[in-house]
């Protein structure tokens, strides 16, 4: 598929083109920024999208364009749209598309299955993790692993390279070994679902990653493990969505762009500083402006 | 039931009879003989009956089947036969409804215990097998009851003295190796005051009609424990009637667990009745395809205070299979503090399966906690899309929701070897193409 293999094409791009002594000076720092690719692909690129849920039109024509290693957040009141948009970028079934296009690194992403979405790098943290019994973790974490290798022609995870790495990085949400072995979400508190959304984000590294609503019905002291773990997936390489109703989310992590969903259209984007103004004045205020 | 397929098993029975063992036994014959006509006067099970109302037997009587005086092992395949053999068990190997002592190993038994044919138990000790047969379960429980106190041609005899922990546990094979055959084994397993025993029951046979019979009455004494797992793999086009009836004295434990995966059409029936501060822990797992029916019915009679009961089956159906489930759970006006709990969950997986389910509490004490619960439904949409937002394809994702739906009550057999067999007749039905079998 074409999304490993372009990156892959343009990371090494510098080096042929220096091999070559290319008469182009690229500035390193360019590289490091990803303007040059996203002239040409944006990370993820969003055009005049209309989806209706039944004969209820949801999303009215949003447009939203990021960029490779960006930070976006979408806030919005209840019912704009929010989580509808992020159900739809990853594929879940039951919402009709009825205008516009989703590019994502290049490919119209609306066109491939959930499954291959996810292979190529777009991952959902969900808002509500879905509790799959008699399978644990660590066996789903193993088979999404080997899927995505498999999609780019590699062989499957060595087994106990594969622990070492799970281990590794279960620790950086401070959960237990004991997750590993107990099935998928069942019997998780609220906090232990979306600590487990960021471990499987950190396990199969996503270019594109989506936060639904990850800061909805955490404490304090949640919020500030699963900011950690986010926050220690940003990369360059590496984009986020973050969904949220609320403010204090973006007191941890940091975002480079703010939107304002309502009433299925961005109505407003700005630096963090809008989230600031948002939530001094209201939900109120842009649903004015939208209407 | 017609007259002419009555009249046809009388005249198989009449040309039968001396052959059946315990032919010497005055209490045995009368006891054979009222059988026969309780089942002459009733016939096989109509759905006119509560009990019988989903499972339609009457294709049994389009067809003779007819019982064999000795047990023809030459007939069996013994590298397909080693498939089912558990290697960490004592086995014993009956062979159209004829110990075979040729396929069956008991090396290594302890002394103390008493495993053998049930013809032998017959001549040696008459007394003790008259104090137990025909006590767990009554001729008039149903007619296939009946039926197989008619004609049984042979089974196993095992008995666990006081205090005895079986170190091995002991596997009863029932072989069916031809066509048109009819296979039926009364079995009577004994676990005296404390002791500690597992017994596995498996049916296989040939892929051709054929009818197997069995019922198993059980006795499990004071403070005892007895474990009791069947896997019933018969062959594709085989019809299968199976009865466990027990009988639980005080503080006793009764562990079973029950696999119903073989057959056309496969009835079996559990029935506990439990003393004081007694525990049942029944399980099951039915998995139909094509047009397999599997009717499941249990029977927890709680008469005396304290017992404890669990019971929890499952079904997966496929294609155009059909599964029925009866519960019931009955307490005792003196059945005080009753604990019981009972469920019921079925995977529908085409549009054609079906299941008829019903669980039933019959209360008289008022100072009990019973508890049921039934589902019947498809794999959750919701599951699959979150498998597939982690990179698995819907198909596998179908695949390994259903077997972990169903894997649950394969994961409760600690015994390997059993284990084995039953992972790889779950796999073999329901084929799980992406599953990594090493990691489950």
């Amino acid at each position: 598929m074409f999304p490993r293999a372009a990156w892959e094409r343009i990371m090494d791009a510098p080096a042929s083109h220096d091999a070559s002594a290319s008469k182009i000076a690229f500035p390193r720092s360019a590289w490091e920024r990803d303007t040059t690719i996203n002239q040409e692909t944006k990370m993820l690129k969003i055009e005049n999208l209309h989806v209706s849920v039944g004969d209820k039109p949801i999303l009215k024509g949003l447009n939203l364009e990021i960029n490779a290693g960006e930070v976006h957040a979408i806030m919005g009141p209840n019912g704009a749209g929010k989580s509808t948009l992020s159900h739809v970028l990853s594929g879940k079934p039951g919402y009709n598309i009825t205008e516009g296009k989703v590019t994502y690194m290049g490919e119209d992403l609306l066109d491939m299955d959930p499954e291959i979405r996810s292979r190529e790098g777009v991952f959902l943290a969900f808002q509500y993790p879905v509790e799959i019994p008699g399978v644990s973790n660590i066996y789903l974490l193993k088979a999404a692993l080997n899927s995505i290798r498999k999609h780019n022609g590699l062989d499957e995870v060595d087994a106990m390279d594969f622990l070492t790495m799970v281990k590794d990085k279960i620790k950086l949400l401070e959960m237990d070994e004991k997750f590993l072995y107990r099935a998928v979400n069942e019997g998780f508190s609220g906090g232990e679902k979306k600590r487990n959304e960021i471990l499987q984000a950190a396990i199969l590294e996503p270019k594109l990653c989506i936060l639904d609503e990850t800061d909805s019905g955490l404490d304090i002291d949640a919020l500030k493990i699963v900011a950690e773990g986010v926050n220690s997936l940003r990369a360059a390489e590496r984009s986020f969505l973050m969904i949220t109703h609320y403010q204090r989310l973006l007191d941890y992590i940091k975002p480079d762009i703010v939107h304002v969903l309502a009433d299925g259209q961005i109505v407003k984007s700005g630096g963090p500083e809008l989230a600031l103004e948002l939530e001094a004045k209201g939900y109120q205020w842009v649903e004015g402006q939208a209407a | 039931m017609t007259a002419q397929f009555a009249s046809q098993y009388s005249s198989e029975y009449e040309n039968n009879v001396s052959l059946l063992p315990g032919q010497s036994l005055d209490w045995l014959k009368s006891l054979r003989t009222e059988a026969f006509e309780s089942f002459s006067s009733t016939g096989f099970p109509s759905l006119r009956e509560e009990e019988w109302r989903y499972t339609n037997v009457s294709a049994i009587e389009k067809k003779l089947f007819s019982p064999q005086a000795i047990a023809d092992s030459a007939t069996v395949d013994k590298d397909w036969l080693a498939e089912f053999i558990l290697d960490d068990c004592l086995t014993v190997v009956l062979v159209n409804g004829q110990l075979s002592s040729e396929l069956s190993s008991l090396e290594g038994l302890s002394e103390q215990v008493t495993v053998q044919s049930m013809a032998q138990a017959l001549e040696q000790q008459p007394e003790t097998v008259k104090k137990y047969l025909a006590q767990a379960v009554s001729n008039d429980e149903h007619s296939f009851v009946a039926f197989n106190t008619a004609w049984f041609t042979d089974g196993l005899f095992v008995h666990i003295p006081a205090k005895v922990i079986l170190d091995k546990p002991i596997q009863l094979l029932h072989v069916v190796s031809q066509s048109e055959c009819l296979s039926t084994t009364r079995h009577l397993l004994i676990a005296d005051e404390m002791s500690e025993a597992k017994v596995i029951e498996t049916f296989v046979g040939v892929d051709q009609a054929y009818l197997s019979a069995a019922v198993t009455e059980v006795f499990v004494g004071k403070n005892a424990e007895l474990s009791l797992f069947k896997l019933q793999a018969e062959g594709d086009k085989a019809y299968h009637f199976g009865g466990t009836y027990v009988k639980q004295e005080r503080d006793s434990r009764f562990k079973h667990h029950n696999f119903a995966f073989g057959g056309l059409l496969a009835r079996n029936d559990i029935h506990t009745d439990l003393d004081v501060a007694s525990e049942c822990d029944l399980n099951g797992l039915s998995l139909g395809i094509k047009r397999q029916h599997i009717d499941n019915h249990t029977r927890i009679n709680h008469l005396q205070p304290h017992a404890i009961s669990r019971e929890l089956y499952k079904g997966v159906f496929n294609q155009r299979a059909r599964g029925v489930f009866q519960g019931l759970v009955f307490v005792a006006e003196d059945a005080q503090k009753t604990d019981s709990e009972m469920n019921n969950r079925n995977l529908l997986l085409s549009a054609d399966a079906e299941v008829d389910t019903k669980p039933q509490l019959e209360i008289y004490a008022d100072d009990v906690k019973c508890a049921h619960g039934v589902t019947v439904g498809q794999l959750d949409e919701k599951s699959i899309f979150y498998l597939q937002s982690r990179c698995v394809d819907e198909e596998t994702a179908r695949n390994m929701l259903t077997f972990a739906f169903a894997n649950e009550m394969v994961d409760k057999v600690q015994l390997k070897s059993l284990h084995d067999i039953l992972l790889k007749q779950l796999l073999k039905r329901f084929p799980q193409s992406g599953v990594d079998k090493d990691w489950l």
